[in-house]
């Protein structure tokens, strides 16, 4: 008895923690594939409220990860960020975030540029495509857990996999403590 | 008093080998309660556990068949999503190559059979089997508990790059592939040098080399190939694993690294392996054309060579899977040349097989009907193979239909249906009872009947066009109706094997007792008990011809003088078989089991990192130094009887 | 080849029906391959067949095992070594055979042959029609147009997995791998459509990766390969000057280009001449209206895994785009 009990406790977890990993999404339903054109990145709205697309498990699944770094090829991002050292465009892979690294973060700089170079990719690529390339843009950084993020691609390697890479913190992550009594 | 080989019943014993029987009981009993099942070392219980095991594995790469069947009964179907489809069709072919077909041709019917047949008490090394057994479960639960987190490998059963590279292949799918070949083939290699080291040394006396049955030296031939062709997989699949965990370039393409590289390491381990397979079921036919058609086999010397020639010839093939590759002409004409000349000593078999028929008495009993059914089924797979091994034919039906007819033929005539043969054939010395004769044609004529109206018209819709690995089709390609046919001969098949389950679950409950040789055939399992005994014969017997219980001399002598109170065993010179030393058998142990359980966390944290391997070898090496940690009173008892090897 | 005249068996996409000298050298073998085989097999089956009739033991017990006598097996002895005789002699017939088609095959080699380069794709072909000089050269995509009786070199490799050029009318698959790049001599004698289909296992949508080759006359294949070659015309109705700006202002820019117009993405097929092909997602749909809106609006559905994601777009702006796609013919 204990031991079925113990052998179904170990296929849930197991069952739970491949579940996300595998998940492979093709058809992301009419929310996910509307055109991106943006998302609150605080709480606070004019108006109502602001239905926020969902962005569903692209950092958990192996499959979007990839996918996000298919299409940074494939959108030419590497043509101004390489393949995360930068050159016209800043590095992606260090833990230095212009416009912050959270994913919400991340995604209103895709979809509403930046100056000086950054374009908008508003109207351009769907919801679910940004959160891909969101999700890969993150585990340039090392954000991700080493079975999610992309192994070495097949090409000439300019860099660690994304699974090699050591994890950057970002300043936002570790903010600095405020001294008692000081403005 | 001296004994003849031949035992008719316990009945029979005399006092005194009542005695014996149970002094050799007490010393070779299987330890019995919860933690004694995993303490077992003899290689019957062992050879059971494989074969259960095995044709479980059997079932459930069937069931996925039937999923395919299902989903390709209908164009544009939408019973499997294509992702679940290409996970159904790389387990089906995983499960069947390294899961069934091998654990079960080769390592069930090896470790519980070549022991008995050549008349010692264990296999070498019981310690080592039992580990090996473990291994091969692990790797399978696996594989399957993996599969069930949707994380079933998807890449084929041959799991190409780039396709299952790091870049293609995301998650961690292949991964699971690489480590289930790591699993089985350490698995089979364990069983091959067991297997080589039993026949060699541990046959009776008079076994000389031209004595020893077929089966024993097809399983043989296969250990040998086994040894030699599972380093290319071995090799393959942690190229792969490091390729997609350490950052390696071994197939980047952009870096000098080669995606063929992988498909001649693979083919190099993938063509023998059928042969692995096939030679196995060369062997259980060997055996019951002999039985039931109440001869010696015709040729014995023919049909020795020729299974050492296909052995030998099985790894000159390997580019044929390759012919698509754009290999140059000279290259293409060698393979082809050696693809068809390997039907040279097969051919050689079938004919001396046929001879054996031609000058026997044909007793058609349920084992025959099936060895029938291999002869109809097998040489059309094998008649095929012709048009696959001819590059410019190949170059149309490579990766179509037409192939995959032609190696379900070969690998189910060529095995399964030798395999059935061999469960109604051993199924009375295995478990004592004899199977249904009635449900057992049934079960054969609806297999055969069903093997056909699936596979045969396979033949077809590949020479129209439909190519493989395809979890759909469109509508109007004139291959609905050829699809819809072979989903419909599938209903067959499954019936087949619901009526096989259904007699085996009956005779084993209330089947007529079968007796130690309810066949009258000549091999030394039949010389004794049904099912044996853990000591396996009560007398170690002599051999005096090739077929033991048909040539024993009226006064065949048996072994006597080993000491009852350790697991003894005779060692036996390798070419002429005259008695050359002892030695002692272990005990039950633990340690086989606890050092399979370290060995998988190894190997399966390695999925996940690197360190896996570097951090696993830790346990591994503790529960080894715990099973080779040396007993006082067995060594004391050894040099007290002066036991070692070759004087 | 009697199959060919089996009722309702197909023509296309068969090696049994071939139009041109790779695929009859290959479907000669075959038939040669397939007639010794199966007079084989019948011999060898009835010989058993016979043997066992002849000597079955029909009593309930198990007779005992008979002694071997030199006379039974003498006879044995002469007839298997004819037997093996005969195998070795049919198997040499049968290998000579294809050393012969092989030799054949490889004569077709032409160092004038017309050279077209094919790219796989996951999961479409990428079409080049190389020419001296560049404003010439054609990039399209799935479908091959050929000119009829010419022989052609099909210059092959993948941009990512491993996949396998095969049009079985007309010649042997030949796969084409990263790292690697690879020759196939064709010539196709009869015009017509002649379907071709991946053949190696790549990835989720191998299923549906065909290509058409199209066999035209000489001064038809040119016609088609310079209209080919043009840029693409400027809409002229005001419908098609909207779907130009849809295409323009939505995702398709990220993936396709239209020569003539700002789009030049290389990462999907090149749509200048889309309207001109008779298929579209690598030989999945027929080229019609319905199927190509419903492919921009939902790829997905179609085709799940594919690398086209759907596209929202209202109903009017739709009509627009397929009246603008209509004009790149």
């Amino acid at each position: 008895m204990m031991r079925l009990a113990a052998t179904t406790l170990l296929l849930c977890a197991c069952a739970f923690a491949g579940c996300k990993r595998e998940q492979r999404v093709f058809d992301p339903g009419s929310s996910g594939s509307q055109i991106a054109n943006g998302v609150a990145v605080n709480e606070v709205h004019a108006g109502g409220s602001v239905s926020i697309p969902e962005h569903g498990p692209y950092e958990e699944s192996a499959y979007a990860v990839g996918e996000g770094k298919r299409l940074f090829s494939a959108f030419n991002c590497a043509g101004c960020h390489n393949h995360g050292g930068g050159g016209i465009g800043p590095a992606l892979m260090d833990a230095k975030w212009i416009y912050g690294s959270h994913p919400e973060q991340i995604y209103s700089t895709i979809v509403q540029g930046r100056p000086n170079g950054m374009p908008s990719f508003a109207g351009k690529i769907p919801d679910y495509q940004v959160w891909e390339l969101v999700a890969y843009v993150r585990s340039l950084s090392g954000q991700l857990p080493t079975d999610v993020a992309p192994g070495r691609s097949d090409e000439i390697q300019v860099k660690k996999a994304e699974q090699a890479k050591k994890k950057e913190h970002s300043p936002d992550q570790n903010p600095q403590k405020i001294q008692k009594g000081q403005p | 008093m001296i004994t003849t080989t031949a035992i008719e019943s316990t009945a029979e014993l005399t006092e005194q080998e009542r005695a014996q029987a149970a002094r050799l009981d007490a010393v070779w009993s299987e330890p019995r309660g919860f933690w004694g099942w995993f303490k077992a070392v003899h290689h019957t219980t062992i050879g059971k556990r494989y074969a259960v095991t095995a044709f479980i594995f059997f079932l459930l790469a069937g069931l996925l068949a039937g999923g395919m069947r299902l989903q390709l009964a209908f164009p544009e179907a939408h019973v499997l999503s294509n992702d679940l489809y290409n996970q159904f069709f790389t387990m089906h072919g995983s499960t069947m190559m390294f899961l069934f077909a091998v654990p079960m041709m080769f390592e069930a019917l090896s470790v519980y059979f070549v022991p008995l047949m050549v008349g010692t008490r264990n296999i070498a090394f019981p310690r080592l089997n039992a580990y090996s057994y473990y291994l091969y479960l692990f790797g399978g639960l696996m594989f399957y508990i993996a599969f069930l987190c949707n994380t079933g490998a998807d890449r084929g059963w041959f799991s190409y790059v780039p396709l299952a590279g790091p870049d293609y292949g995301p998650g961690k799918r292949p991964d699971f592939w690489a480590q289930l070949i790591t699993f089985t083939e350490v698995s089979g290699l364990a069983v091959a040098v067991e297997t080589i080291v039993t026949v060699f040394k541990l046959r009776a006396p008079g076994m000389s080399l031209n004595r020893i049955p077929i089966f024993v030296w097809g399983q043989v031939v296969v250990a040998f190939m086994v040894i030699f062709s599972l380093p290319g997989v071995v090799l393959s699949s942690t190229m792969l694993l490091l390729d997609r965990t350490c950052n390696t370039q071994l197939f980047n393409p952009a870096v000098g690294g080669d995606v063929l590289l992988y498909q001649h390491l693979f083919w190099w381990f993938g063509h023998p392996e059928v042969y692995i397979i096939f030679i196995p079921g060369t062997a259980v036919i060997s055996t019951i054309v002999t039985t039931f058609c109440r001869r010696h086999a015709f040729g014995y010397l023919v049909l020795v060579l020729s299974l050492v020639a296909t052995g030998f010839m099985a790894f000159g093939l390997w580019v044929h899977h390759m012919f698509a590759t754009g290999i140059p002409q000279i290259a293409e004409s060698y393979f082809t040349a050696a693809s068809m000349m390997i039907a040279i000593p097969t051919g050689a078999q079938i004919f001396c097989w046929i001879a054996t028929m031609a000058t026997g008495k044909v007793v058609l009993k349920t084992p025959m009907w099936w060895a029938l059914g291999f002869f109809f089924t097998f040489i059309m797979g094998g008649m095929t193979g012709i048009f696959v091994a001819s590059v410019p034919v190949d170059l149309q039906i490579h990766d179509t239909y037409f192939v995959v007819a032609h190696f379900h033929y070969v690998l189910i005539g060529g095995a399964v249906f030798p395999l059935f043969g061999a469960i109604s054939y051993w199924f009375p010395k295995v478990t004592g009872r004899m199977l249904s004769e009635t449900l057992g044609q049934i079960t054969f004529w609806l297999f055969f009947v069903g093997f056909n109206i699936t596979f045969f018209p396979m033949h077809l819709v590949g020479i129209r066009g439909m190519p493989r690995r395809v979890y759909t089709y469109p509508p109007n390609m004139g291959w609905t109706t050829l699809n819809q046919i072979e989903s419909l001969g599938y209903v067959l098949l499954f019936i087949a094997v619901c009526v096989f389950l259904a007699n085996v679950s009956r005779s084993l409950k209330t089947g007529s007792l079968a007796g130690p040789n309810p066949w009258k055939a000549g091999t030394l399992e039949w010389a004794t008990t049904s099912p044996p005994p853990h000591y396996n014969f009560l007398h170690l017997p002599t051999v005096n011809g090739r077929e033991a219980l048909w040539d024993a001399a009226p006064n065949q002598p048996v072994v006597i003088g080993l000491d009852e109170d350790a697991r003894s065993f005779l060692t036996t010179r390798t070419l002429d078989a005259e008695p050359e030393g002892r030695d002692e058998f272990p005990r039950p142990s633990i340690w086989p089991f606890l050092a399979a359980i370290a060995t998988s966390i190894a190997f399966i944290g390695s999925i996940f990192t690197p360190w896996g391997i570097t951090i696993g070898a830790i346990p591994v090496a503790i529960t080894m130094i715990g099973w080779f940690w040396p007993e006082r009173q067995p060594a004391e008892r050894r040099r007290a009887r002066e036991i070692w090897q070759s004087e | 080849m009697i199959l060919v005249h089996v009722p309702g068996f197909p023509g296309n996409q068969t090696s049994l029906n071939p139009v041109g000298p790779g695929a009859e050298r290959i479907e000669g073998e075959f038939a040669l391959i397939f007639w010794i085989t199966a007079i084989v097999y019948c011999l060898v089956l009835i010989a058993l067949v016979v043997y066992v009739l002849r000597r079955r033991h029909s009593l309930n017990i198990m007779p005992e095992p008979m002694p071997t006598t030199p006379q039974s097996d003498r006879w044995a002895k002469v007839a298997v070594s004819g037997a093996m005789v005969v195998t070795v002699l049919l198997l040499f017939i049968m290998m000579i055979g294809s050393f012969v088609t092989g030799h054949a095959l490889g004569n077709m080699n032409r160092e004038t042959a017309y050279t077209i380069d094919v790219y796989g794709h996951q999961w479409w072909w990428e079409v080049h029609y190389p020419n001296d000089e560049p404003d010439k050269t054609v990039v399209t995509a799935n479908e091959i147009h050929v000119p009829l009786g010419v022989p052609l070199r099909i210059h092959g490799t993948s941009r990512d997995v491993i996949h396998s050029f095969w049009a079985p009318n007309v010649q042997g698959k030949r796969d084409l791998m990263p790292g690697y790049e690879t020759d196939v001599m064709m010539q196709i004698d009869q015009p017509g459509r002649w379907r071709g289909q991946c053949a190696e296992y790549c990835g989720e949508q191998h299923a549906h990766m065909s290509f058409y080759m199209v066999a035209e006359p000489g001064p038809q294949f040119q016609q088609w390969l310079s209209q080919q070659a043009a840029s693409s015309v400027p809409p002229s109705t005001p419908q098609a000057v909207r779907g130009q700006q849809v295409f323009l202002g939505h995702a398709c820019v990220m993936c396709h280009t239209v020569r003539g117009t700002p789009a030049g993405s290389r990462v999907g097929p090149d749509l200048t001449h889309v309207a001109s092909r008779s298929t579209i997602a690598a030989g999945l749909l027929p080229n019609t209206i319905g199927n190509l809106g419903g492919w921009i609006l939902n790829a997905q559905s179609i085709k799940p895994g594919c690398r086209m994601p759907p596209n929202h777009m209202t109903g009017s702006e739709l009509q627009d785009l397929l009246a603008y796609l209509e004009t790149l013919k």
